[in-house]
């Protein structure tokens, strides 16, 4: 069997991982095809009818369709806001996600390879950001710099380059010992062809288990800082807005508004974290199987 | 141990040096905060008069000397907003989001151990399973939406419980305090379940994977063959094993409990800290919110040090490493 079947028969052994991968996948799917498959576009403000404002999961809409999730304050379907609200929210925990885990790959490869001052340097911050939680951190950027969508990634990537520092300079500390490292560097292999092309393979394990957690972190942070009103603007409305949105309406019963894109999220970032601790479980080889 | 208390002390100092030269940059450095204090219409002169009066015209270095040299003095400016101290301000509303957090703290570990040690007794068990996965939920779920959720369910649907606010404060020491009557107590109940969810599944993790590791040890085995209960091996022997993580993760915790209290209270409208944080970032009010995160940031730096330091204290180890 070849090491990737093998691998995905590992994974296929928790029910729970598959449930979730599949789960995701869709999520993943409607976020992509939200443009088409959602039956109105929620900001086409010439699309919205404000007689059909706060109506009940499943009532009909004056133009003869159903609401199946109700609708907002402005008459916008639930149903069509979630699945445009998901696009913007899975965007942002992947993009932060993959910008953090490349400087922080880089940092922490550089860091165990070079070590010296670099090391103690890259280190020593890598410390002082963990010492605090991510949300002071991002709360902090995001009022130095304001709304946007381009700002809350920088302030997600921010947060979790340090993470993925750490990570892969213990795994690449534990590596560079090895013999092919030796033989790679008797071979007098320029430093960069050695960290990504032999030591970087060698250390993904550990870091794609914390590249799957902390792309669920960063939606739910987005969505917690959006909600605060911190993070994305009224134009770009997240699945945390969307609550923040409904936020108002619970007090008077339209529970809908909030309760529906915060299943959304839920269900993004629960099948996420199954997912993640499926990975952990094959990966770790300290766990056994 | 000596040396080993003086090198963490002068680490924390250097922790707080630099923080407070980064979140002075980082937040001075961006917008002017007179735009949004003064009348549209003021002529030029009157800007200027308002940036000498707020000391904002000085170059950015001697603005942060001359904050430093008060915040030393216990002095972190005036806020725009209130036009009031900013530290008085922050420490007037420190009580209730520390009573806030100490609740949520109790509640993480008065539920999560019971049911960590119940877990990881019986793994196998459909208690054993339903309380994991409900700890795999309570990481998952954001904690704003179950905010929102409990104030649905038990406020607005079951009439239960208020959904916002402090209720009634009574003194304590001169402290007004929430949980002393009933009518506080039915106040601080949602924000504070809602601040524990996080760590209660934190905990019960902790502890699960604890007592299954503890069960299997040698001293465990003894304690059988010489004849004591199970009840007696658990509660004597299992737990004072596994509190040792539990409390370290507990003290560092209370410090993110601190900093996450700001989406709770901006919620439940608890008039703590992190709602003055939130409000304060609204209005661009810079001296409350160097203030909160200097407070916050002195806060997490005692905290981690104290874990430290009872940390080496309970196990030589730690310490012996430090050394080495």
């Amino acid at each position: 069997m070849t090491p990737l079947r093998q691998f995905a028969a590992d994974f296929a052994k928790s029910r729970a991982a598959v449930a979730g991968l599949g789960i995701f996948a869709l999520l993943l799917l409607a976020a992509l095809l939200a443009p088409w498959i959602s039956p109105q576009n929620p900001y086409d403000l010439a699309g919205l009818d404000l007689l059909d404002a706060r109506l009940a999961p499943g009532a009909r809409s004056a133009a003869g369709g159903t609401y199946w999730l109700g609708t907002d304050g402005l008459g916008r379907d639930m149903l069509s806001a979630i699945l445009y609200g998901l696009r913007i929210s899975v965007t942002v925990g992947f993009a932060s996600t993959a910008i953090g885990l490349t400087i922080g790959v880089c940092a922490g490869l550089a860091a165990a390879w070079f070590g010296g001052w670099l090391d103690g340097f890259l280190m020593r911050l890598v410390d002082l950001q963990l010492a605090f939680p991510s949300i002071l951190i991002a709360l902090v950027l995001l009022a130095v710099m304001g709304q946007g969508l381009d700002k809350i990634v920088v302030a997600l990537v921010a947060v979790q380059w340090a993470y993925y520092a750490r990570t892969a300079r213990a795994a690449a500390l534990v590596e560079r010992r090895k013999d092919y490292i030796e033989a790679a560097v008797a071979l007098a292999l320029p430093n960069a062809r050695i960290m990504f092309r032999h030591l970087l393979p060698n250390c993904l394990p550990p870091l794609l288990v914390l590249a799957a957690v902390q792309a669920a972190a960063a939606i739910t942070l987005e969505a917690t800082l959006s909600f605060l009103g911190l993070g994305l603007p009224i134009t770009e409305p997240s699945l945390g807005l969307l609550i923040s949105n409904g936020f108002t309406y619970i007090l008077s019963g339209h529970y809908w508004i909030s309760l529906f894109p915060g299943l959304a999220l839920l269900a993004a970032v629960v099948s996420i974290n199954l997912v993640a601790d499926r990975l952990r479980d094959i990966l770790d080889p300290r766990r056994v199987r | 141990m000596l040396a080993f208390c003086v090198r963490r002390l002068a680490q924390s100092i250097a922790v707080l040096f630099v923080m407070s030269l980064l979140v002075f940059a980082g937040v001075y450095a961006v917008g002017n905060p007179v735009d949004i204090l003064i009348n549209p219409q003021a002529d030029q002169a009157e800007i200027a008069r308002t940036t000498a009066a707020l000391g904002l015209d000085a170059p950015l270095p001697e603005q942060y000397l001359v904050f430093l040299g008060r915040a030393a003095t216990g002095d972190l400016g005036t806020s725009f907003a209130f036009n009031a101290p900013a530290i008085g301000l922050i420490l007037e509303r420190m009580p209730a989001t520390l009573e806030l957090a100490t609740a949520a703290m109790l509640i993480a570990v008065a539920l999560g151990i019971p049911l960590g040690l119940w877990a990881g007794l019986r793994p196998e068990t459909p208690a054993g399973r339903a309380i994991m996965g409900g700890s795999i939920l309570g990481f998952s779920l954001p904690t704003f939406w179950v905010g929102l959720m409990l104030i649905m369910v038990f406020s607005v649907w079951l009439g239960w419980l208020p959904t916002s606010g402090r209720g009634p404060t009574a003194s304590l020491f001169g402290i007004a305090v929430s949980f002393l009557s009933v009518e506080g107590l039915r106040h601080l109940v949602l924000p504070a379940a809602n601040l524990a969810l996080f760590n209660l599944a934190l905990i019960v993790r902790l502890a699960r994977t604890g007592t299954r590791e503890a069960m299997r040890q040698d001293y465990v085995r003894f304690a059988r063959a010489m004849g004591l209960t199970e009840g007696r091996i658990v509660l004597g022997h299992v737990l004072r094993n596994i509190m040792i993580p539990i409390v370290t993760v507990a003290g560092v915790e209370f410090g993110s409990i601190i900093a996450f209290a700001v989406v709770t209270e901006s919620i439940f409208a608890w008039p703590g800290m992190g709602k003055l944080l939130i409000d304060s970032i609204n209005v661009l009010d810079r001296p409350v919110i160097v203030g909160y995160l200097c407070i916050v940031v002195t806060l997490f730096v005692a905290i981690n040090l104290a874990v430290d330091l009872l940390c080496a204290w309970l196990d030589p180890r730690v310490r012996e490493g430090e050394n080495a």
